[in-house]
Parts: C-alpha cells; sequence; structure tokens
C-alpha cells in the first residue's frame, strides 16, 4: 500500500500542489485525473521520489520515502515499475535490450533466462516482431509499450504508469488498460496510473484521485463518479459527448 | 547561479560518482565501448590537426631564425619541444574537447530531458557513476594514446614542411629533434593529457547532466561545456607547469 499525506510541491514560488493525500491499495488500480498542467506528472513524481516535496510524506507500506536514508530509497525503488509520460526507452539500445535492462543491471540470471523475461514481456504488449528495433524507428504508442514492458520486467510490487494510453488508438489503448488490470489483479500489485482517457476512468478506476489546480477536489471510484455534485469534476466528465449522452438516459 | 554555486555543486557531482556504484562488470563494458568511439572518432581530427601543427611550427620557426649565428638544428629542436610541452597536449586536449565535450554534454543533456535519466533512477541505479563513470576512465584511458599519436604526427609534419621547403636538412632535423632532450617532458605531456581528460570529460558531463528544459537548452548546455572545459584546461595547464616545472 502507498499512503501520501498532505504532499506539496511548489517551483520557484509558485504553488504547483497544495496538501494532496490519499491511499493506493495493492490489488487495485488506481487513477489520477485532472486537466492538463494541473499537477499529476509532479505528483507522481514526488511519489516515485524524484521532486522532494516541500512537505509531507510518501508512505511505501509503512516505510518514509523521503525520511529514509539511501538504503531505504533503493529498496523501495528496486519494488517499483514505472512508465513515463515519453516512453523515455534508452536510445542507444534496441527493444529488447530497452526491457532486459533493468535485469541486467539487478539481477544475476543468466543471459537466457534474461532474454526470455524480456521476451515474454514484450510479448504481453504484443511487441515480440519489434524486439530488435531502434527506438528512433518505432511509434510513440509502440515506445508506450515498450515502457510498459520495461516497467513490469522486474515484477515490481508499485507500477507507476503516467498516462499509458494518451496517442493510442482506442482499441489498443483498451488493451493496454487490460493488461495493466490484468497485471494489478494477477500480483496484487498497486497499481498508480495517470489518465485523461474516460475510457480508463470508467474501466479500469477502483480508486480515482480528481486533481484541479494543485488540490484534490475529488476521489471516489468509477461506481459513484457520474454522480458526482463537484462543478469542476462534472465539467471534467462531461466534456466528453459519450458520458454527456449516458448521463442524459 | 554564481560562481561558487556552481563549483560547489560540481564537486558534489563528483562526489556522486564514487558512491553507491553498481557492479564492476558493468562499468568494465561500458568503459571499453566508450573507449573504441572515443579513439575511433577522434583520431582522424587529431591527426590532421597535429601534423598541420608541426608543419607550421616548423615553417615559421623558420622564418623567424634568420641570424646566420643560430644553426639550423635549433628548428627542430624548437619544434620538438613546443610539440611535447604544448602544443600535442594541449591544442589536441583543445580540439577534443570541441569534440568529446559537446558529444557528452549534448547526449547527457538528451538523456535528461527525454526522463531517461529519471528512468534510470527510479530503478534505484545511481545515474551519474553509470553513465558519467565510464565516460570518464575512457577518456583517461584513451587521451593519452592520441597525444602520443599527436606528438608523433606533428614532429614528423614539422619534418615533411622543413625538409620540403628546404628550411632544414633532415639530417640537421633529426640532430635537433635528438639534442638536449629532457626526458621528463614525455612523462609530463602525459600527465598532463590525464588531467585534461579528466576535466574534459567531468565538466561536460556535469552540464549535460543538469541540463533543464527542451532542445535549446541542450545546445546552450553543449556550449558551455565546450568554454568550460576549454578555460579549466587552460587554468590547468598554467598551473601545472608552475607546479612541476
Ligand atoms: N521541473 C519543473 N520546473 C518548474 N515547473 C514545473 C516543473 N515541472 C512541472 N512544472 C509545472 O507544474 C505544473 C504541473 O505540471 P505537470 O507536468 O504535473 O502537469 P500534468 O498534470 O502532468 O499535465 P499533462 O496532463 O499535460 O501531462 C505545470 O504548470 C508546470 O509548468
Ligand atoms: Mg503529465
Amino acid at each position: 500500500m502507498i499512503e501520501i499525506q498532505n504532499v506539496s510541491k511548489a517551483f520557484n514560488g509558485r504553488q504547483v500542489l497544495d496538501g494532496i493525500s490519499g491511499k493506493f491499495e495493492p490489488g487495485n488500480c488506481s487513477l489520477i485525473i485532472g486537466g492538463s498542467g494541473t499537477g499529476k506528472s509532479v505528483l507522481l513524481k514526488c511519489i516515485i521520489g524524484l521532486f522532494k516535496p516541500e512537505a509531507g510524506n510518501v508512505l511505501y507500506a509503512g516505510r518514509d520515502f523521503w525520511e529514509g536514508n539511501a538504503d531505504v530509497k533503493r529498496d523501495i525503488r528496486r519494488e517499483m515499475g514505472v512508465l513515463f509520460q515519453g516512453g523515455a526507452l534508452f536510445d542507444s539500445k534496441n527493444v529488447l535490450e530497452n526491457v532486459k535492462f533493468p535485469l541486467d543491471m539487478l539481477t544475476d540470471q543468466s543471459e537466457k533466462e534474461k532474454i526470455e523475461r524480456a521476451e515474454f514481456c514484450l510479448q504481453r504488449v504484443g511487441l515480440e516482431n519489434a524486439a530488435k528495433r531502434m527506438p528512433s524507428e518505432i511509434s510513440g504508442g509502440m515506445k508506450k509499450r515498450v515502457g510498459i514492458a520495461r516497467a513490469i520486467v522486474m515484477n515490481p510490487k508499485y507500477l507507476f504508469c503516467d498516462e499509458p494510453n494518451s496517442g493510442l488508438d482506442p482499441l489498443t489503448s483498451v488493451k493496454i488498460d487490460e493488461l495493466i488490470q490484468e497485471i494489478t489483479d494477477e500480483y496484487k500489485i498497486t497499481t498508480v496510473v495517470i489518465t485523461h482517457d474516460m475510457n480508463s476512468v470508467l474501466g479500469i478506476g477502483e480508486y480515482i484521485m480528481f486533481l484541479h489546480k494543485g488540490h484534490k477536489l475529488w476521489e471516489g471510484s468509477n461506481q459513484n463518479i457520474l454522480d458526482t455534485d463537484v462543478p469542476e469534476l462534472q465539467e471534467f466528465l462531461y466534456a466528453n459527448q459519450l458520458i454527456r449522452r449516458m448521463k442524459n438516459h | 547561479m554564481n560562481l561558487l554555486t556552481r563549483l560547489g555543486r560540481y564537486f558534489i557531482f563528483l562526489g556522486m560518482l564514487f558512491r553507491r556504484r553498481e557492479k564492476a562488470s558493468v562499468y568494465a563494458r561500458q568503459t571499453l565501448e566508450e573507449a573504441v568511439l572515443l579513439g575511433i572518432d577522434s583520431i582522424f581530427i587529431v591527426s590532421i590537426v597535429s601534423t598541420f601543427i608541426g608543419a607550421v611550427t616548423c615553417v615559421q620557426t623558420a622564418y623567424n631564425l634568420v641570424s646566420p649565428f643560430i644553426p639550423d638544428y635549433v628548428i627542430s629542436l624548437i619544434v620538438r619541444d613546443m610539440t611535447l610541452l604544448e602544443l600535442a597536449p594541449t591544442i589536441t586536449s583543445i580540439v577534443l574537447a570541441g569534440k568529446v565535450g559537446s558529444n557528452i554534454a549534448s547526449g547527457l543533456g538528451t538523456m535528461r530531458i527525454s526522463e531517461q535519466v529519471d528512468a534510470l533512477e527510479v530503478m534505484g541505479l545511481n545515474s551519474v557513476s553509470y553513465l558519467v563513470l565510464p565516460k570518464i576512465l575512457a577518456a583517461v584511458l584513451v587521451f593519452p594514446m592520441l597525444i602520443t599519436i599527436a606528438g608523433f604526427l606533428s614532429i614528423w609534419g614539422g619534418y615533411v614542411a622543413g625538409t620540403l621547403t628546404g628550411a632544414i636538412t633532415p639530417d640537421e632535423y633529426i640532430y635537433g629533434i635528438r639534442a638536449d632532450f629532457i626526458p621528463f617532458n614525455v612523462p609530463f605531456a602525459l600527465i598532463k593529457t590525464v588531467v585534461f581528460a579528466f576535466l574534459i570529460t567531468s565538466i561536460s558531463a556535469f552540464q549535460g547532466y543538469y541540463t533543464e528544459g527542451g532542445a535549446l537548452e541542450v545546445g546552450k548546455a553543449s556550449t558551455t561545456a565546450v568554454t568550460n572545459s576549454c578555460i579549466a584546461i587552460l587554468v590547468a595547464d598554467y598551473l601545472l607547469a608552475q607546479l612541476l616545472l
């Protein structure tokens, strides 16, 4: 379980996050939603330890990340897999090497075992045929999927995805959502997904946190999100034609 | 950011190179790869520059030494000493600062802005030592080899230019480069080179690693890297001359 308490972050005196709290449970897909520029990626970076929040705590199964020493930080980090918004693949390595990289660095497995594991993960994201291509030779959506494969290759306890399905066609997008949910259920991992995608919100959002201008305005699940009376969230939801129609029926 | 803050951050950066390192085998392979790339990439420019510098030094020295009381072999003696003391180690390093420094800074800058550095960090790796240490080791290994070649080619360039223009006879040239030879100049040149290699790679890596923003800032980081490396080389050159000669 990941618990965040009163996390605040400012850049050059401009408050980007203001006292965000929440709990992400294992075996659940937790979503962070909100408009562009509301601080979703910054919140994620505070959680995974790339930005140090000015105030607040981030607890991984009770271990405080920012209070912990270098060993604690490293131990927590070796339990997480992260998909970055742009994929963050290593340019100098091909797709298979990218996925295999965490295994190379952090395990003592034999080359054969590592390749098998990496190929298995590529297969799960449907990219077994792209193994030998370089990141510059694949599309944006494919990069995202390679990023997911790399994030899950170490069997993480915590999985973080920054917009896993932006820039993907609706079908692939749903497949990615299903994959994330499958992995979450299968290994009972704690998954945190940032998304703008209403399909994902309604499809996999067992816990949803809505951010607006650095504040948490609403939390709940996909069961009750359409009944919200927060005007900002209503605006966010009903920007989507389909949901507007669902609501009216 | 003022100079002192930057200097402080640079030394903290150097400290991070050696803390919490990964498996030694990782570094060995990376260093070897970087060394091969660095050597092959630089040998052409180093050869061209040093040959011509030697040639020009020889011709210009001959042009300046018009007194009948100075024997001709002094020309090649001057070419040799200038090559060993300054031209091969320092000028070649400045040329390499332009090539290797900008390469390192823009490479790391790109990795930073495309979140590849973050990706390494969240894996629990020490991204500084993983990315930078092999580059420094490779340069410290390969630069002395390049400078040795540069020194040889520079003296050879002087020979070719001097004998072709008739400024000096082959025998006198050979006599000159062997006359009054101070053996310490050779290790001195190599020591200088190792220091320059460390400065160029670490300063450029520092600039690239802390890039913030986008493609424009990557370009700026790479320019700053080259400028700062050159300044550092010249300052170190002066200090080492004071210290060791
Ligand atoms: N390193 C940084 N330095 C200064 N300001 C930053 C930095 N990173 C983000 N910000 C600011 O924080 C705010 C929130 O950015 P963030 O990237 O979290 O948005 P987001 O919710 O992820 O948006 P999107 O959906 O477009 O990805 C933005 O206004 C941005 O300008
Ligand atoms: Mg974002």
